[in-house]
């Protein structure tokens, strides 16, 4: 096998796995510490996609475009807590289901109203826009290095502040034992107010990580919201390690699968068979493992610590 | 779904006074999605029919029913459905996508219904499915990469790397390439199509990359075009993996490419039976004033519409508006008499145009906007691989 | 009679009677949506028996629905276009029963995972394998892939026509009658005691010496299996089938369906079914930004109005 393509590859997968990963952290804190599903978490992505796209054609740049929108983004979150959310934590996760699935209607919807079907092009400035040469003839978009390095960074930003802050403690102490949290005298409404908001700010930046790749379009997380739930199941609900971990396996498992299993189906059965079941294969894999994990670790790989 | 309220009960007991009735075109397209920019552009050329046809063919006034496909074969039909039995509509016209088209054909046809293709293509609706009901103004889904085969061969491309959506116009695009196209084929994928199609193109395009060919041939209508060419650039692989796509570089997603500011696809080059510089009165008609009403270029989707309303107007002006004979309106159709924004038309043996295909190339217009243009001819009055397993009853 | 009888009888009266006479006075179409109405309603009943009574919130059920639709279609395009002769037919019989027995043995053998969880990863894991479902017909080439299978014959049975709008209407409306009293007659055995009886409290049914997970077991391939026949039903009467019918957001409106309606009760499903078709049709009809009022009211739904239609249609007052 050719090493260069499978580092490229490689690389490609890490990046799915981190866009997977910023969605993902914010829906397992939402869950683990909230106790609410959020389906309309992958609206959030969308969202900031389309807020940045707006913005980069608005001022002419992308950086800065990000900068405000994430904000915006953390802001959305917080009002679909305050007004879809909060009423609904003493219900039980079917009705969080519903009003979630409900709500992505409406966010989709009104993405249709205010932004047309075509969806928007995000304009990268220069510097993005061209390649970086590992070795020899092996080059990768530099944008796509900057989506793994701002991914790692996000990452890292939200690893210390779990681990080494006073709000990271609290979001800590939440995920395990809520009722001690509220005993502690924390306003507890804040804090999921300010969790919310959190993961929103995350998905968002996913979606405008992905945008100048993918454009922003009606819909997009709807596909990828699914896939975040597999990923907070696998790695277990609440944790932000075990969601990491299980980003980046099943970013690399999506990514190799389509790159390399059709090559290996060709060897049992005909090209034009092996090209077609190969993706759907491929997407399949990622749910089968998660049907393992329930199967045999319900809790997850790596279930924090006290629940 | 819109529509003028109309008994059909009355209809059908008034058959003897029907020419009194308006004639009603049912017309599917996509109007939600992300590929509702494709169906916006394809009812902004019908209702540009209507008003260059004054709401009338001859006496006869005209109705349009337009209806929602969602980008999906299941929801398609049942448009469909209703299309032919609520709204008992004399056509139904439309479709962009080839599956969409092949799960809604027999909707229609089983009523004996008028079915015209503005866009899709499939290659058994061509051939082994072909219909005496069914017409086309657009083209069967491989003559394009056909012609696109050709062009490689011309400029001597000895390898190539196939990338298309897995649905029945990707399959059937990358058949029609590989039909005519006379070197080796390096590697081909096929990616998730439909409202959750995948968008991010990276494992493929380092595959393609890695495979080693002479040049990418790729086939990704609507926004998932726009999508891919930026990737495509975003990957540096200009010089070292020519691309030549159909179906992706075009009216809709150009306007978006020249807003990113994307240059790069200036020059490229793409088949297509239409353009619009093509030199004739109708075609000169249809682009002025449809960039006077929209303010942009209109693509082929809308080309292909606007020609599925004149080609139905004239048929229902021939009749006088009385569609009770179905013999004679096929007779009526076959006929083609209109004209065409490509100048000239008219049918094969199963009901697909006999046409030209042109090489166009990405240009900038004297107002500095990015369009096409024809650079040459490549097939003159083309007619599709699957007619000959055509036995039409 | 209680209110919540007199409702049943009314709503059952109505889905029955409206549509044929809408169809007789030349309004083909409308029969046409109530067959879809009817047999998203059998689906949504057989849900109500693991979601309302059982408090199994499946949201996989799409895929029994999918695979009942494929047991129709595949065995007769390979009558059509030749291969695998064991079950090339266009049988009704043969398929019904293929439609029943495949989707049955896909939920005991999913069942026998999934059951092992609870709560919400019972949530996760009946979509997970609905997912699965759906990329492995989307995978095989033969049966279309994404392009879906047309389905060129109906099933065929001895003494009826499903060529016949009417017909196929009344096989699904005395389907629907059927599966509402199975349902009940379930729910009301001892079986069904022990079931609803494991939803508050499975530790009370266990100590009281019942191995619950096979009760579950049980009641979740029964579902299986009844919502794969509406499958087959369903195949037969869109004639056309697509790995769509799998995806996860179909397997989210059965759920809505149920809620809507109100979930526990026999005539639940079947208002949520009547409510969803309708205001679907109803809406779409104006406008494309028809989800924005549609997710606006399921928010409302959730938000406001526990118990759904039926809770609020036969709520009594002073309680």
């Amino acid at each position: 096998m050719d090493t260069s393509l499978l580092v490229i590859q490689t690389l490609n997968g890490l990046q799915l796995g981190l866009l997977l990963f910023l969605v993902a952290s914010g829906l397992t804190l939402v869950f683990g510490i909230l106790d609410f599903v959020n389906l309309a978490h992958g609206s959030l992505y969308m969202l900031g996609a389309f807020f940045c796209a707006t913005l980069t054609i608005w001022f002419g740049s992308f950086i800065l475009a990000l900068l405000i929108s994430l904000p915006i983004t953390a802001l959305v979150g917080y009002l679909v807590e305050r007004f879809v959310a909060r009423p609904l934590y003493s219900r039980d996760h079917l009705d969080h289901v519903l009003a979630t699935f409900g709500l992505i209607l409406v966010i989709d919807t009104l993405t249709h109203m205010i932004w047309g079907p075509e969806g928007l092009a995000v304009p990268l400035p220069d510097w993005l826009r061209g390649q970086v040469t590992l070795w020899g003839d092996t080059v990768v978009p530099t944008f796509r290095l900057m989506i793994i390095g701002a991914g790692l960074a996000a990452a890292g930003g939200l690893f210390w502040l779990v681990n080494h802050t006073r709000l990271g403690m609290l979001i800590r102490a939440g995920a395990s034992n809520r009722t001690m949290v509220s005993a502690l005298g924390i306003d507890i409404e804040m804090l999921f107010g300010l969790v919310f908001a959190l993961g929103a700010a995350l998905a968002g930046l996913a979606g405008m990580l992905i945008a100048p790749i993918t454009e922003a379009n009606i819909g997009m997380g709807n596909g990828i919201i699914i896939t975040a739930f597999v990923v907070i199941i696998v790695g277990g609900i609440g944790s932000i390690k075990g969601a990491f971990i299980a980003a980046l396996l099943i970013g690399l498992i999506d990514t190799l699968g389509r790159s390399f299993l059709d090559d290996i189906f060709t060897l049992f059965m005909s090209p034009t068979a092996a090209e077609n079941s190969a993706p759907a294969i491929s997407a399949m894999l990622i749910y089968i493992i998660m049907a393992c994990v329930l199967a045999f670790r319900p809790q997850g790989l790596f279930p924090p610590k006290v629940r | 779904m819109r529509k003028v309220t109309t008994l059909a009960l009355a209809a059908s007991l008034l058959s003897t006074a029907a020419f009194a009735e308006p004639v009603k075109i049912g017309f599917v397209t996509t109007l939600t999605t992300g590929a509702a920019v494709i169906g916006q552009d394809m009812t902004n050329a019908v209702d540009l029919a209507m008003e260059h046809l004054g709401g009338k063919a001859g006496d006869t006034e005209l109705e349009v029913i337009y209806a929602d496909d969602g980008f999906a074969p299941e929801t398609g039909k049942q448009a469909t459905d209703k299309l032919v039995k609520q709204d008992d509509v004399d056509f139904v016209a439309g479709y962009i996508w080839s599956h969409v088209l092949l799960a809604s054909r027999k909707s229609v046809l089983d009523a004996d219904k008028i079915l015209i293709s503005a866009n899709a293509g499939p290659s058994q609706m061509a051939g082994k499915l072909c219909d005496k009901n069914f017409f086309s103004t657009s083209w069967q889904n491989d003559q394009t990469p056909m012609a696109m085969g050709d062009v490689l061969n011309t400029q001597g491309v000895k390898s190539l790397y196939l990338m298309a959506p897995n649905y029945a116009a990707g399959k059937d695009m990358t058949a029609g390439v590989e039909r005519t196209f006379k070197g080796e084929i390096a590697g081909k994928d096929l990616t998730k199509w439909g409202a959750d199609a995948q968008l991010d193109f990276s494992a493929e395009l380092a595959k393609a990359k890695a495979s080693g060919a002479d040049g990418l041939f790729v086939f990704y209508p609507g926004a998932a075009g726009g999508a891919f060419i930026k990737q495509y650039q975003q990957a540096g692989l200009k010089d070292t993996l020519p691309l030549y796509s159909v179906f992706t570089v075009d009216a809709i997603s150009l306007p978006k490419l020249q807003q990113a500011g994307f240059t790069d696809v200036l020059g490229s080059k793409v088949t297509q039976q239409w353009d619009p510089s093509l030199d004739n009165e109708a075609n000169k008609k249809f682009v002025t004033d449809f960039k006077a009403k929209y303010g942009h270029y209109p693509s082929y989707y809308g080309a292909q519409s606007y020609d599925a309303i004149m080609l139905i107007a004239s048929a229902v002006e021939k009749l006088g508006g009385d569609l009770s004979d179905k013999d004679a309106l096929r007779a009526a159709l076959k006929e083609a008499d209109f004209d065409s924004v490509r100048g000239k038309f008219k049918f094969g043996t199963n009901n697909m145009p006999v046409e030209d295909f042109f090489l166009r190339e990405v240009v900038e217009d004297e107002d500095g906007v990015w369009t096409t243009k024809v650079v040459e001819t490549v097939y003159t009055d083309h007619v599709d691989t699957y007619a000959a397993d055509c036995k039409m009853n | 009679m209680t209110r919540r009888t007199v409702l049943t009888i009314v709503v059952m009266v109505l889905v029955g009677l409206l549509p044929p006479l809408l169809y007789w006075s030349g309004n083909a179409f409308y029969l046409d949506l109530a067959t879809r109405l009817v047999i998203l309603a059998i689906a949504a009943t057989s849900l109500n028996l693991i979601l309302g009574y059982g408090g199994m919130v499946s949201f996989g059920h799409a895929a029994f629905v999918g695979i009942g639709a494929y047991a129709v279609g595949i065995p007769a395009h390979h009558w059509l276009y030749g291969g695998m002769d064991a079950i090339a037919t266009t049988s009704g019989y043969v398929q019904i029963a293929l439609a029943v027995g495949v989707a049955g043995f896909f939920a005991l053998l999913t069942g026998l995972v999934c059951l092992r969880t609870t709560g919400v990863y019972f949530i996760m894991i009946t979509m997970a394998f609905a997912q699965m479902a759906y990329y492995l017909i989307l995978s095989i080439e033969e049966y279309g892939g994404d392009d879906g299978l047309v389905i060129d014959t109906r099933s065929e049975f001895a003494w009826i026509s499903l060529d016949d709008p009417i017909q196929l209407f009344f096989l699904a409306y005395v389907s629907l009658v059927i599966a509402m009293l199975m349902v009940r007659m379930i729910v009301n055995s001892r079986f069904g005691m022990v079931v609803q009886g494991a939803k508050g409290n499975p530790e009370r049914m266990a100590t009281l010496g019942f191995n619950v997970y096979v009760f579950r077991l049980v009641a979740y391939v029964i579902s299986g299996a009844m919502a794969g026949y509406a499958g087959a039903l369903l195949g037969n009467f869109t004639t056309f089938i697509s790995p769509e019918m799998m995806d996860w957001s179909r397997s989210g409106e059965l759920m809505f369906m149920v809620i809507l309606g109100g979930a526990s009760t026999s005539v639940g499903p079947v208002i949520g079914a009547v409510v969803f078709i309708v205001l679907e049709e109803f809406l779409s009809h104006f406008t494309v930004y028809w989800h924005l009022p549609f997710g606006l009211m399921l928010m409302a739904v959730v938000l406001f109005a526990r118990g759904g239609f039926v809770g609020m249609l036969t709520k009594r007052k002073g309680r």
